[in-house]
């Protein structure tokens, strides 16, 4: 356990970034200039006093061990330039941040941070486990539950009967009533409590402006939410793991309350999305020893950024707690138990009929899935087919389009780069829409290079 | 369970229903559920064959797989070197240039010469950097020929499948893989099918191995190259011009295209024993004579000089351009030309036996010292005479409207650059500690970086006085910015007693002190980085000679 304040690359702490002016701030600020009474412990807490515009320098100290951050800048980005600055300069060495006892500002955070840490585990590990921080009253609660359920079921009805309008009266009417009507929809199924479901019929108002071949896609995704509000009506017909799955598709929040998997997890891709008004964060890991994948969400509000960050391109000795519901990847980021070393070897892959074969056998769990993870060996990118770009075999027979997301995005020119005309191996997202490469790893070079 | 045939037909089926609207058109009859609303019943046919069409789904047929990069045999990149490239290609985005403040480096401003060291070393590129850097080079031409080098082979092969790098097709040599000169047949294919940057590459290869097959591979091709590529190749051949070259560039003088000829001219009189240099000696010498006596001003000698009546065709075929610019007189244009061509040495015979010095020291009459003397100092850049050079820009300590010839600082950077470097860098001390900082900035860009230490203490002391005198930093802010990219690293140390915020002295601009102190803040930290940016592209030197 004394490996855990081993000092991280700049890299990884650059990887810990919000978004690219961070970066960039960061970096600015990884000089010992603007730095005073910078110190660092051998547990992994680094603070440091920046000079910023104001006359009273800021006190930022960062735990690397959550990590987590303070900082009394009035940032709301999370870590703030403060703390990546710091970071990166402690990244650098012992000559720039050398070991030391903790003043008594970054002390008492600390003490207060390792306080709560213990509160919480001593409370797992409690006789009733989590259930004993639940509310008092489990009465209420249920009547909670059911007043939710009851709302669910009259706004999975209202939609059915909307996808039954649309379909009776013609897709090509579509085209006319236009985002409007779906909009609507989807403020309806928020009232109803159904995020889930909103978020669906939200994204069935932008298919007609998609481009050719629009209605079979609008059919496909209208039958599919057809498919979830018939399984939500159903729910007490279906086996519990698929009901769990059509809960969570819906938009009810199903709890990580699968037992703790400790495993040496492979950071391997964080981006975020955003609808405007809530950014999505999804982290892929891939556990070395369970050869289990698992995704990590966490969300921030608008101009937020999600509060949990990961080093991307690391390996980490940890337990996750994974979410229920068959064929669902979601988990919950636990407890660090070792220090991050870089990815050892990319994940066990396949050609790329293995990675459609995976998507495939992951919608027998789940017919909603868009994408799998896989991984894929001895792929060659072929830049610019016809619009588009191919991973194809190493044979040169088959291939998979790249997903259109992440067409127009620099990740595939690194992809290009790194492969020049070789066959690379490929971490993705691998679905109906194509491959959407994440990260990659040469023949030449163990190392992993992220792609977003 | 159902024929593919089948289920392709039902989906269409489907489609054509929903499209229609199950009104007026109703879905096929199989699908329909006694009990159940045709629209709701089309899609839960439509669902079913979604998610098994989805999880049925196959690779396509790939394309045709792109060939592969050719190998770069150049060594790996030491790890933190690439970590380092890396934040510099991730900060080119952030704005640089005027006004720039704080304390931090810029780190934009270090690229190229991170570029410059780590060809140095002959490192390869790590290949995911490879993109940034081709995109740095596009927004950067400065940046062109360090950053293509160092792309190398790879990035050649990347640059040909992104429109947005064509440019590294046509620019620097690019380092692609030659093929070995030895085998004739593999350097004419090459010559013939190559990219125009492998072709210049090639022909720098063949120049350097024979000076005297380089011509031949140009000669094999030229009258179907287009006139710019006929240009650039001219061009190409500045570096490690010889006397080889000297028959095919006579050629050329008769070539279709006008700034062929003229750089063809040029190249010939910067070659002293060329024909056309003794040709162009010859009508200089006629132009220019010496008065032995009662000439010059009491009584000495002085030069004379008789301008060309005439520009005839022989003229007009050596590079000399018949029509002068508007306000310049014909005979006066003529006569810089020839003297400009003519090799300098042709001087001290003509002008009796004299020294360089002795020569600009002599008077000249009727007011045409400004004219020959603007025409030797260009003659001393191009045939990159040192000793013409040093003559012609006088003592540094003189100020520089009254030098022999060279008025301009302009013309002074180009003088100086025919200077050894250590010379160079004297001269540019001493200029700056006569005459400060204000007119020094093109002076300091031809001199040797890292400067050499009399010239970084002048600098340094000037900024110094300047700072002392009260008035803001960014009145230097270019001489700021070029000191930390050229001062010495190992002069960082010293330079930290100038960060300290000094009392305002009276009559300062106010807060000048502050900003002074964190203008020095960063040129220190840039030095300090600088230091670290070489000490990492160094590492792997040294564990490699210890293997």
């Amino acid at each position: 356990m004394n490996q855990l304040g081993v000092r991280w690359t700049s890299e990884q702490v650059l990887a810990l970034a919000p978004d690219h002016a961070s970066r960039k701030a960061g970096t600015k600020l990884s000089t010992p200039a603007p730095w005073s009474e910078a110190g660092s412990t051998a547990e992994g807490v680094v603070w440091g006093l920046c000079k910023g515009s104001g006359s009273k320098p800021y006190q930022t100290v960062v735990d690397t061990t959550g990590p987590a951050y303070k900082c009394t800048c009035p940032s709301r980005k999370f870590p703030c330039k403060h703390a990546l600055g710091l970071l990166m300069l402690w990244a650098e060495g012992e000559a720039t941040v050398a070991a030391a006892e903790p003043p008594d500002w970054a002390g008492q955070w600390l003490a207060g941070r390792r306080k709560r840490e213990e509160a919480k585990a001593g409370q797992e590990d409690g006789p009733d486990g989590a259930g004993s921080a639940k509310t008092a009253d489990p009465e209420a609660a249920r009547r909670r539950a059911e007043r939710r359920a009851a709302r669910i079921t009259a706004g999975a009805t209202e939609l059915e009967q909307r996808l039954a309008d649309l379909l009776r009266g013609g897709l090509a009417a579509a085209e006319q009533t236009g985002y409007g009507l779906w909009e609507e929809t989807a403020a309806r199924m928020v009232d109803a409590q159904a995020p889930g479901l909103a978020g669906r019929a939200r994204e069935l108002g932008a298919i007609p402006g998609s481009g050719p071949g629009w209605p079979v896609r609008l059919l496909e995704e209208s039958a599919l939410l057809r498919l979830l509000t018939a399984g939500w009506l159903g729910l007490d017909r279906l086996p519990e793991p698929l009901a769990t799955t059509v809960r969570t598709r819906t938009g009810l929040p199903s709890p990580a309350e699968g037992p703790p998997v400790r495993d040496h997890w492979l950071i391997l891709a964080q981006y975020n999305t955003s609808d405007g008004k809530l950014t999505t964060r999804r982290i892929w890991l891939y556990g070395r020893d369970s050869g289990r994948s698992a995704l990590l969400l966490s969300f921030g509000a608008a101009g937020r950024s999600p509060q949990l960050a990961l080093p991307v391109g690391l390996m980490v000795d940890a337990e996750i707690t994974p979410h229920g519901g068959a064929g669902q990847l979601r988990a919950d980021w636990g407890e660090q138990l070792g220090p991050p070393v870089p990815v050892p070897a990319p994940p066990p892959g396949g050609p790329t009929a293995a990675a459609l074969a995976a998507y495939g056998s992951a919608l027998r769990d789940d017919p909603w899935l868009d994408s799998w993870p896989v991984t894929l060996t001895g792929v060659v990118p072929v830049p610019g087919v016809a619009d588009g770009w191919q991973l194809a075999d190493a044979d040169g027979r088959s291939a998979l389009p790249v997903a259109p997301a992440a067409l127009g995005r620099p990740g595939l020119w690194k992809l290009a780069a790194l492969s020049g005309g070789a066959p690379v191996t490929v971490f993705g997202e691998c679905g109906h829409r194509g491959f959407d490469p994440l990260a990659a790893w040469s023949e030449e070079s163990s190392a992993m290079v992220p792609l977003i | 369970m159902t024929d593919p045939g089948t289920t392709a037909t039902l989906w269409e089926e489907l489609v054509t229903s929903a499209l229609l609207g199950t009104d007026r058109r109703t879905p096929p009859a199989d699908i329909m559920v006694p009990g159940k609303e045709a629209p709701l019943a089309l899609l839960d046919a439509a669902a079913l064959h979604t998610v098994r069409r989805r999880a049925g789904l196959l690779p396509a047929p790939a394309a045709e797989l792109p060939g592969r990069a050719p190998h770069d045999g150049r060594r790996k990149l030491p790890e933190k070197a690439g970590k380092r490239l890396a934040q510099l290609l991730a900060d080119r985005s952030a704005p640089s240039g005027g006004g720039r403040r704080g304390t931090a480096p810029d780190l934009t401003e270090l690229l190229p010469q991170w570029l410059a060291a780590a060809n140095g070393h002959g490192y390869a590129v790590p290949a995911a950097a490879l993109p940034a850097l081709l995109d740095a080079a596009r927004g950067r031409t400065d940046l062109r020929p360090q950053a293509l080098a160092f792309a190398g082979p790879r990035g050649l092969w990347l640059a040909r499948l992104n429109p947005d790098w064509k440019f590294a097709l046509r620019g620097a040599s690019g380092g692609s893989a030659l093929p070995d000169l030895a085998d004739a047949e593999a350097v004419g294919r090459l010559w013939d099918e190559g990219l125009f940057a492998e072709r210049v590459a090639l022909l720098g290869a063949v120049r350097a191995r024979d000076a005297r097959a380089a011509p031949e591979l140009l000669a094999s091709t030229w009258s179907a190259e287009r006139a710019e590529d006929r240009l650039m190749f001219l061009d190409s051949l500045r570096t490690g011009l010889s006397a080889a070259d000297e028959p095919f560039l006579e050629q050329a003088l008769a070539d279709r295209s006008r700034n062929v000829r003229s750089t063809a001219a040029e190249l010939l009189s910067a070659l002293p024993g060329s024909a056309l240099a003794l040709r162009m000696a010859t009508r200089a010498a006629t132009c220019v004579s010496l008065d032995r006596g009662a000439g010059g001003p009491g009584g000495g000698p002085a030069v004379v000089v008789e301008a060309p009546h005439e520009c005839d065709a022989d003229m007009q075929r050596d590079g000399v351009t018949p029509v002068p610019p508007a306000g310049r007189g014909e005979r006066s244009w003529w006569l810089g030309q020839l003297v400009e061509a003519a090799p300098l040495a042709t001087w001290p015979d003509r002008l009796g036996g004299r020294t360089p010095a002795e020569i600009v020291a002599l008077p000249v009459l009727d007011d045409w010292a400004d004219e020959l003397h603007a025409a030797w100092c260009r003659a001393a850049v191009r045939q990159q005479d040192a000793a013409w050079s040093a003559v012609l820009l006088g003592p540094p300590a003189v100020s520089p409207a009254a030098g022999p010839g060279a008025s301009s600082i302009a013309e002074r950077a180009k003088l100086l650059a025919a200077l050894p470097a250590g010379e160079r860098a004297d001269w540019v001390a001493a200029f700056i500690a006569a005459h400060g900082l204000s007119e020094a900035f093109q002076l300091l860009g031809v001199c040797a970086v890292p400067w050499s230490e009399p010239l970084g203490r002048a600098v340094v002391d000037a900024l110094d006085i300047a700072r002392d005198a009260g008035s803001y930093p960014w009145s230097f802010s270019g001489v700021m910015g070029l000191a930390e990219r050229c001062l010495d690293p190992a002069e960082a140390a010293r330079l930290e007693l100038l960060t300290a915020i000094p009392d305002e002295p009276e009559g300062a601009s106010p807060g000048a002190g502050g900003y002074w102190s964190e203008a020095f803040r960063r040129l220190v930290a840039t030095l300090r980085l600088r230091a670290d940016m070489l000490t990492e592209l160094a590492e792997q030197t040294e564990s490699d000679s210890s293997n």
